[in-house]
């Protein structure tokens, strides 16, 4: 087997597992309503986990998005409380204004030549500033089209249901796959990720693709923001803190080589379907407290890094055999 | 002697004119901002206050500044700072005596660090994911010492430390500046800084020139570790209680922005722990600037975010070529560029 997919195929066998040993304890964990739910609960989480996806493949790291979720709640919130607008406009002003704001950083990592993590940071404080700056307060929304949209479900056989937001999160991720796997930029994407020297000398239009790449990921950041308040039905400024550690932790424990160049998006997919099923046991069991989540993310984390790095010795040793 | 002295003069310049222009700034906007009290053994004042809550991050720069400079980056001090909040809380409530429950929180940080150290240097881990394992399991193993409460304590020795005061001081303000003073001496009286900026410029040329890089990244990682642990003990001694959600929650951003403000780059190389020390007064500085000013506390993280794009573009290679070539009558020193991957 081609060792590129060996962090995927990991993934898979250890959702798989997992869910086997949920349902031995539980069977009524076999259900489509607990996959409905799971789709629904995660789905803010894996439409910025795209974006994100992107991002590390290129090399990159974008600390903004949970403050753009939550930005993006609260100018909702504030937009649709305050004026008469229609809810779809104020989606489209959302998502032009972090569309944006991903493009800048996106610049400005590339013009200034500085690294991600401290440009993408200071997004953070300044998109949670900004959402402060709306409101400190939590702002329900109880525009009529907001329950229109939430009454959209399509029923599984077994009575799950496939929300709107759930089944948005598909589409997400299927797109996302489209653009990585069969698109110029996504292939551009690949080659930055590989190395910047090298994609320059390949004729990859290094400055165009890193804005796009940020700009895509403040566009899904955004698109995530509208999720969630469409899931909360609030704006809160201090809403989704440390998103940006979940999703970054799904793209890793997807098998997407953190120093860029090589993974899936589908396998995100499986990371946050992962994350989600370590909450829903801990939710059956009802005895374990939450905080076992994140360790056992933690622990999941630090397992794929390390099959990450002996992937890596495996390669460069067949390599220098050759 | 006084080569030395004006050389640091020159490269603390930027930071203590950013102070100073802020601190002035501060007290245009309230009158009273540099009067100084002495009542009940201790100094009173905003200046003071400022030093006091500016302890934790003040720490967590002097670890950071060193993990910096080997072009490392600890995302783990917060996570650390709870997990040795409530270690102290949980050894004191359980009975044991001061200096043993010291001896456990101290060692605990310096394990942590000791982790986040093998990771990076033994596993061969970038390190912003090294230490963000730690960073996403730290609360929850924080969590599961306290047992999802806030744990409480009364220990007045305990207590001591996050608000008692000595020579006339707060005792955090003694303890970072005693540690910094320690560490500044000990990388700068010795060959440790410089070995230290030689593994952050080029790992692998100091390696084959004879550093032994894997035990100074280790001793790196642990030094922060120590320091998270530290500033851990004073911020659960300030509220008397260990609160494993939100003790040092975004510390170590605070922590990484000081280090960056004191003009130490994340490209690792040459740093300075007083800029760094300069660096954590200013960001406190602002904070509570703003607090007494009036300003709506909402405006804290954008005037942060503005901070740090104006000295994200003046520390751009660019931007420093530029400079370069704006004085160019004086000898020129060859731009340090961002080093191919």
């Amino acid at each position: 087997m081609n060792p590129r997919y060996l962090p995927l195929t990991a993934t898979v066998a250890i959702f798989l597992i997992a869910y086997a040993v949920c349902i031995a304890q539980y069977p009524n964990m076999l259900s489509t309503r607990v996959i409905g739910n799971l789709l629904t609960d995660n789905a803010f989480l894996g439409i910025a986990a795209v974006g994100m996806t992107f991002v590390i493949l290129s090399g990159g790291i974008d600390l903004s998005i949970g403050a753009v979720i939550a930005f993006t709640g609260v100018f909702l919130a504030v937009l649709l409380q305050s004026t008469a607008i229609h809810p779809l406009v104020a989606f489209a002003l959302a998502l032009i204004i972090t569309t944006a704001f991903g493009a800048i950083m996106g610049a400005i990592i590339h013009h200034l030549e500085m690294p991600p993590f401290i440009v993408t940071l200071a997004g953070m404080f300044l998109a949670r500033g900004m959402a402060f700056v709306l409101s400190i307060d939590s702002i329900p929304i109880k525009h009529p089209f907001y329950t229109t949209l939430k009454s959209f479900y399509y029923v599984l056989p077994g009575g799950g249901r496939l929300t709107l937001i759930g089944g948005l999160m598909l589409v997400v991720f299927l797109v996302g796959i489209l653009i990585a796997h069969r698109t110029r930029f996504g292939a551009d994407v690949y080659a930055l990720g590989g190395g910047t020297a090298t994609a320059r000398l390949m004729g990859v239009p290094i400055g165009r693709t890193t804005i796009l790449i940020y700009a895509l990921s403040g566009f899904l950041a955004g698109l995530s923001g509208i999720v969630f308040s469409l899931y909360t039905s609030a704006g809160y400024s201090l809403a989704t803190v440390g998103v940006e550690l979940d999703a970054i932790a799904a793209v890793v424990i997807g098998g997407t080589l953190l120093t860029g160049g090589s993974g899936f998006v589908a396998g995100t997919l499986i990371g946050i379907l992962i994350q989600g099923l370590i909450q829903t046991y801990i939710t059956f069991d009802g005895s374990l407290s939450s905080w076992w989540t994140k360790i056992l993310i933690g622990l999941l984390l630090f397992a794929f890094i390390l099959l990450q790095k002996a992937l890596i010795l495996l390669s460069d040793r067949k390599r220098r055999h050759a | 002697m006084t080569g030395t002295l004006k050389a640091y003069a020159v490269r603390l310049f930027p930071q203590v004119a950013a102070l100073a222009i802020i601190l002035f700034m501060v007290s245009l906007a309230f009158p009273g901002f540099f009067k100084l009290s002495f009542q009940n053994d201790r100094l009173y004042g905003s200046l003071i206050d400022i030093l006091n809550r500016g302890a934790p991050v003040a720490l967590l720069a002097i670890g950071m500044t060193v993990v910096i400079a080997t072009k490392g980056i600890d995302l783990s001090v917060g996570a650390v700072m709870a997990i040795c909040g409530a270690v102290a809380a949980a050894s004191i409530t359980a009975g044991h005596s001061l200096a043993f429950t010291l001896a456990v929180t101290i060692s605990t940080g310096i394990l942590c660090g000791l982790w986040n150290g093998v990771l990076v240097a033994v596993l061969d881990i970038q390190p912003i994911i090294a230490t963000l394992v730690l960073m996403v399991a730290g609360r929850g193993i924080a969590q599961l010492i306290t047992e999802g409460a806030i744990l409480t304590f009364n220990h007045p020795g305990l207590i001591f430390i996050g608000s008692g005061s000595l020579f006339g001081l707060p005792m955090p303000v003694i303890i970072w500046l005693g540690f910094g003073l320690i560490v500044a001496l000990l990388v700068r009286r010795t060959a440790l800084g410089m070995l230290i900026e030689a593994v952050g410029v080029n790992r692998r040329a100091s390696r084959l020139s004879g550093v032994s890089t894997g035990v100074l990244l280790i001793a790196a990682y642990m030094l922060s570790g120590l320091c998270a642990a530290l500033a851990g003990i004073i911020a659960a001694a300030d509220i008397r209680g260990a609160d494993a959600n939100n003790a040092g929650l975004w510390l170590e951003l605070d922590a990484i922005l000081a280090v960056v403000v004191g003009g130490t780059s994340l490209l690792g190389g040459r740093f300075s722990i007083a800029a760094s020390l300069l660096g954590a007064m200013i960001i406190q500085s602002i904070n509570t600037g703003i607090l007494l000013s009036g300003f709506p506390p909402e405006f804290n993280l954008i005037i942060k975010a503005a901070i740090i794009v104006l000295i994200l573009v003046i520390q751009s290679p660019r931007a420093q070529s530029a400079f370069i070539w704006l004085s160019r009558a004086r000898a020129t020193e060859p731009t340090k560029g961002q080093e191919a991957k």
